[in-house]
């Protein structure tokens, strides 16, 4: 039977293309994810590597200065780097200072992403050079006005040796010189970010106190314990406040991070993999249903000469198996394609990927070759069992059997039940009111779509009626030829269809969610700010007073409102609290006052409260709020007045002085400004150079904060798309199957056709009507029940985001129902070509 | 031989008896080149006049499918004129050839003449529904009737018998009251009492409608409906019968295996 099924295989190559096709598309997004993901571990792990390489132990305090209980100040410093260094098997201790330095760039915006502008100390050892920054050019910083940067940000800044660059740290733009360029193996760097190195008092004045560090990192003699060595560090350091790591832990720690990161991000592509590969469930099945059908007699003729029924259904997955085998090779190598490609993309979308070789895991490969040939047979199985059921003495009747329809009924109940159940738990999801739905959500979607795909030889009856109807109109006979082989067999019209849905479902149910939450996160952005601009900071240092300050001073600014957010817990429970400026605040937010007033809202002894906030606990003016700051201090300032909730000022709002003493530094976090009638355009540009073209001010408008956040989304929703894109293709390819094997299955019909006067055109248009009714089908399934899933699943969303309301994007859906118009035209191309250059005499002749 | 008439006549539909359906001038076929060259047709001329039912015979591989093709517009020709009509085919394109087959022609195959999706009646009238016509309704009912039809006109094929649906294909053949109708090997796959029926009602269509009816056969007793016989052998016509009898037939055809032999 092996001999069977080779055979059988070569002899159908061409038919079994399109089925090849699927499952190659399929493996090869499973090993492209995971080669991808392997690939990207290893290029991060090689960073970390290299960075770890010649850190035996790393010591750091986290006693940050002045948050301890008693201001205890556990901090690093030269008497502790001496007590370490003394050690034996230390070679080096390297003291530390780390910070956020942002760069300017040749445009004064940061040169670094916001999370990676790093800035470090620079340590001359031996021979004044630090071996941590090997120099490209130059030397080391050792003043206070010098810098050395790395060769990237360098790069980005326009900067040579010599020339001043620009950079903050949190507060105003200074100006260094530019005295050395390094090279870094920092994976922070390579991700994406900045490095800015300065002399050790500068670094320490900058993101410390003078003498101190905030990381030893301690070198030891080659073939030195790396764990003894770190109990040893352990035992002289003071008991609290300190934590020694060896190497091998933190490049370990790194890994397994590492690890978490990626198997996060090769998860949810697999996820999509996941959909391709049953999406190309159905194109196999339907192909083999075919097959199947159109090799009925040599089956039987097999049975007849004595092969029995488990050897013809053997022969069948044999031959899927080796169809999956050949196709999932082929798509491993693809996928090898697609990882290379990924990386490019993801990268110039600005995920910052490191660099790295590809990564071949032997088990990438098995399981792309393993997951193609398994997803291949188990769709063959259900065909070979029809296979299994015709009967020796099909090979002898001479006439043609018409196809024999097998009854729907027990298809249609199972499928009306499943569908009946998914409605039934999304009706029931639709009144939760919290999240805590999802699962619920997520069988019920799961019920719905796959009753939906069950029931589909059901629904496309009338469909394809309907549809019908318009095609005759539209083109006459073929429109009817089309409509009448739609029909003709409801399971392969179904099943080409249901593959195309399940993309189309997903695709819909996920832009109807991202615009509702769009517009829920405009409403949100426009609700409660009536401000012009944010000016905040990229550092997440915040905003030096001064800013606020500076900026009421120009001409234009109506107001400029500077607020601080803090934390806090009341009776355990954290909220949050806005310190401003309370005589400005109404003229940057809706602020509406339902109960005392606000103007006695001062000092340290009042608050004012959100009304949402005082019901739920119980305050009204006159009572007290209990506070716990996050430097363990206590407060009970009286409530004096109760506004209406508001997005802008959080649950308490309050005067700068309860705060203040609570803060570390004390910093804005954004200042809210108002423009003078007429003037807010100019504003940013004056802002901006107001400070200095400071790097990290960011102004925005109300559409920029609106943008940003919506922006996320629809990231997100493209990203899907993408993802999506593979599934859909897949689909696509199942229509071009369908329809590639019809025409096959068709000949004889199509020769007589064409004999008794139908045209080539006509011959064309006939297929490209089923094609476009197929996918038109399929297209209108899924917008159907994405929009149901969307409007159902969106009720969860509901409690954590108020703003949310379904909207329906007629415009993009329609763009979707075309698009699927334009998919079942192309996806009939090549079949009616096919179909059309038929010969008249040998179709007429085939068997 | 005599066969009964089954269709009323009609009043002359075409142009008087006598006159010529359909004519081949010197047609050759030829397939491959060099040592693979094989010629299906020689310099074959024929005529096959209006009214009449003209039946090719000959062996296997003697050419008369390839006949009927290259004379029904189906097959292109070597060298030589075809003609139906006064239409040279050879001058047509393939979107011309498509639509004189559709109006001028009507076909009747050994098997797989009908759409299984479409029913009896949608399938007789395909040709009119494919150049977009309406169909004489009277003369379709009067088809229908005669070739006893008139309860079957919903049913799909497959519920239909053998000799049903070739009925059925010859409806659709007559329906567009083509100028000639060509039927290869129609009684091929019918017992001999559906095909003894389907040849009477060709041979009927020719007596009472005037139809003109070239039919390909291997069978002396279908030749034997036929008015004029014409053998082929090695793609050139070796001899004709007029109101031949399956007797007669078979005899010439036992002369040709004959001298096929000994030559």
């Amino acid at each position: 039977m092996f001999r069977t099924a080779l055979r059988n295989l070569l002899a159908h190559k061409a038919r079994l293309m399109m089925t090849a096709l699927a499952v190659l598309l399929g493996t090869a997004f499973v090993s492209g994810t995971l080669v991808f993901s392997d690939s990207v571990g290893s290029a991060y792990r090689d960073k970390t590597a290299k960075n770890l390489d010649d850190v035996a132990v790393s010591v750091t305090g986290f006693g940050r200065p002045g948050t301890g209980p008693g201001g205890d100040r556990r901090v690093l410093d030269d008497r502790m780097v001496a007590t370490v260094r003394a050690l034996p098997g230390v070679t080096s201790v390297r003291p530390s200072v780390g910070g956020v330095a942002t760069v300017a760039d040749k445009n004064n915006d940061p040169a670094g992403s916001e999370w990676g502008s790093s800035a470090a100390n620079y340590v001359p050892g031996k021979g004044g050079k630090d071996s941590r920054y090997p120099l490209l050019k130059g030397r080391g910083p050792t003043a206070a006005g010098e810098i050395a940067l790395d060769v990237k940000t360098a790069g980005k800044t326009g900067a040579k040796v010599g020339d001043t660059v620009r950079l903050a740290v949190d507060g105003p733009v200074m100006t260094k010189k530019l005295v050395g360029i390094v090279e870094t193996d920092d994976p922070r760097v390579s991700a994406g970010g900045s490095l800015a190195l300065f002399d050790t008092p500068t670094a320490q004045k900058l993101f410390g106190k003078p003498g101190e560090f905030s990381e030893l990192v301690v070198s030891a003699t080659p073939g030195t314990d790396q764990e003894a060595l770190t109990r040893k560090v352990r035992d002289v350091l003071p008991k609290d406040g300190f934590q020694a790591q060896s190497g091998k832990k933190l490049a370990a720690e790194q890994s397994k991070l590492i690890d978490e990161q990626t198997s996060s991000i090769r998860n949810t592509f697999l996820v999509f993999a996941g959909i391709s590969l049953f999406v190309g469930i159905f194109i196999i099945a339907n192909t083999f249903t075919m097959l199947i059908a159109q090799r009925s007699r040599e089956i039987a003729l097999l049975r007849a000469v004595g092969a029995s029924r488990r050897q013809v259904v053997r022969s069948v997955m044999i031959e899927a198996g080796l169809l999956g085998l050949v196709a999932s090779a082929v798509g491993f190598v693809l996928g090898l394609g697609i990882a290379t490609g990924l990386w490019s993309v993801l990268n110039s979308s600005g995920a910052s990927l490191p660099e790295g070789p590809l990564v071949v895991e032997p088990n990438a490969a098995l399981s792309a070759l393993a997951v193609g040939v398994l997803v291949t047979v188990l769709a063959a199985w259900l065909p070979s069992r029809k296979a299994a059921k015709i009967a020796p003495v099909e090979a002898l009747s001479a006439v043609d059997q018409a196809p024999t329809t097998r009854s729907l009924v027990v298809r249609n109940s199972i499928g009306a039940v499943l569908t009946a159940l998914g409605v039934a738990v999304m009706l029931y999801v639709t009144t939760l009111r919290d999240s805590g739905g999802l699962t619920a959500a997520m069988t019920g979607s799961a019920l719905t779509l796959a009753g939906v795909i069950v029931l589909a030889p059901l629904l496309s009856r009338p469909f394809v009626n309907l549809f019908g109807r318009l095609a005759v109109r539209v083109s006459g006979v073929s429109g009817k030829l089309a409509t009448q082989n739609a029909l003709r067999n409801p399971r392969r019209t179904a099943a080409t269809a249901s593959a195309l849905m399940i993309g189309l479902t997903l695709i819909t149910g996920l832009t109807v969610a991202a615009v509702s939450a769009n517009q829920g996160v405009d409403k949100m952005g426009a609700q409660d700010l009536t401000a012009d601009y944010k000016v905040t900071s990229n550092s997440y240092l915040g905003l030096s007073p001064d800013v606020a300050k500076k900026l009421a001073e120009q001409p234009g600014v109506a107001a400029s409102v500077p607020v601080r957010m803090v934390g806090f817990q009341s009776k355990d429970v954290p909220a949050g609290l806005r310190a401003t400026d309370l005589s400005k605040i109404s003229k940057v937010t809706d602020l509406k006052i339902t109960g005392g007033s606000l103007t006695e809202v001062r000092g340290t002894t009042t608050v004012a409260v959100a009304a949402g906030y005082a019901k739920k606990n119980g305050l009204a003016v006159g009572s007290a709020l209990p506070m716990e700051f996050y430097d363990g201090k206590k407060a009970a300032p009286r409530v004096v007045a109760v506004y209406a909730d508001n997005d802008v000022l959080a649950e308490v709002l309050a005067a700068p002085a309860l705060v203040d003493p609570h803060l570390d530094k004390v910093r804005d976090d954004e200042v809210l400004i108002k423009a003078a009638p007429g003037k807010a355009s100019s504003l940013p540009a004056k802002i901006k150079e107001t400070l200095g073209g400071n790097p990290i001010i960011k102004v925005q408008s109300q559409d920029d904060l609106r943008r940003s956040e919506a922006g996320s989304i629809d990231d997100i929703l493209y990203l899907m798309y993408g993802l999506l894109g593979m599934a859909v293709v897949i689909a696509v390819i199942g229509v071009v199957n369908t329809l590639a094997m019809s025409v096959f299955e068709r000949t004889r019909e199509i020769g007589m056709l064409r004999a008794i006067g139908l045209a080539r055109t006509g011959i064309k248009q006939m297929v490209r009507l089923e094609s476009v009714m197929i996918s038109m089908f399929g297209a209108v399934l899924g917008v159907g029940v994405g929009i149901f899933l969307a409007w159902s699943g969106g009720h969860l969303l509901r409690s954590s985001f108020p703003q949310y309301e379904m909207v329906v994007p007629w415009a993009r859906i329609g763009l979707f129902l075309l698009l699927a118009l334009v998919v079942g035209v192309l996806a009939a191309v090549w079949p009616a070509r096919r179909a059309a250059k038929l010969n008249m005499l040998e179709s007429i002749g085939a068997q | 031989m005599s066969h009964a008439t089954p269709f009323p006549v009609s009043p002359a539909l075409h142009a008087p008896h006598g006159s010529v359906a359909a004519r081949a001038t010197d047609l050759s076929k030829v397939y491959g080149q060099g040592e693979t060259r094989v010629a299906a047709l020689d310099s074959v001329s024929v005529e096959f006049r209006r009214a009449e039912f003209t039946a090719i015979m000959g062996p296997s591989g003697s050419g008369k499918s390839t006949l009927m093709h290259c004379m029904a517009g189906l097959d292109s020709v070597s060298s030589g004129s075809t003609r139906i009509g006064d239409v040279e085919l050879a001058s047509l394109g393939d979107r011309q050839l498509t639509r004189l087959r559709r109006d001028k022609v009507g076909f009747i195959f050994q098997a797989f003449n009908l759409l299984p999706t479409l029913t009896a009646l949608e399938n007789i009238t395909l040709p009119m529904d494919i150049a977009g016509r309406k169909a004489d309704r009277a003369w379709l009912d009067q088809i229908v009737t005669t070739l006893g039809l008139s309860g079957r006109l919903a049913h799909r094929p497959s519920q239909l018998s053998g000799g049903q649906q070739q009925r059925v294909a010859v409806a659709r053949a007559l329906a567009s009251r083509p100028e000639i109708i060509f039927a290869d090997e129609p009684t091929g796959n019918l017992d001999s009492r559906s095909g003894a029926e389907l040849l009477g009602f060709l041979h009927g269509s020719v007596r009472a409608l005037e139809q003109t009816v070239v039919m390909v056969t291997h069978d002396p007793v279908a030749a034997s409906y036929a008015d004029r016989v014409i053998f082929l052998a090695d793609g050139r016509i070796v001899d004709e019968l007029r109101e031949p009898t399956a007797d007669a037939v078979l005899d010439r055809m036992k002369r040709f295996d004959a001298k096929g032999r000994t030559s």
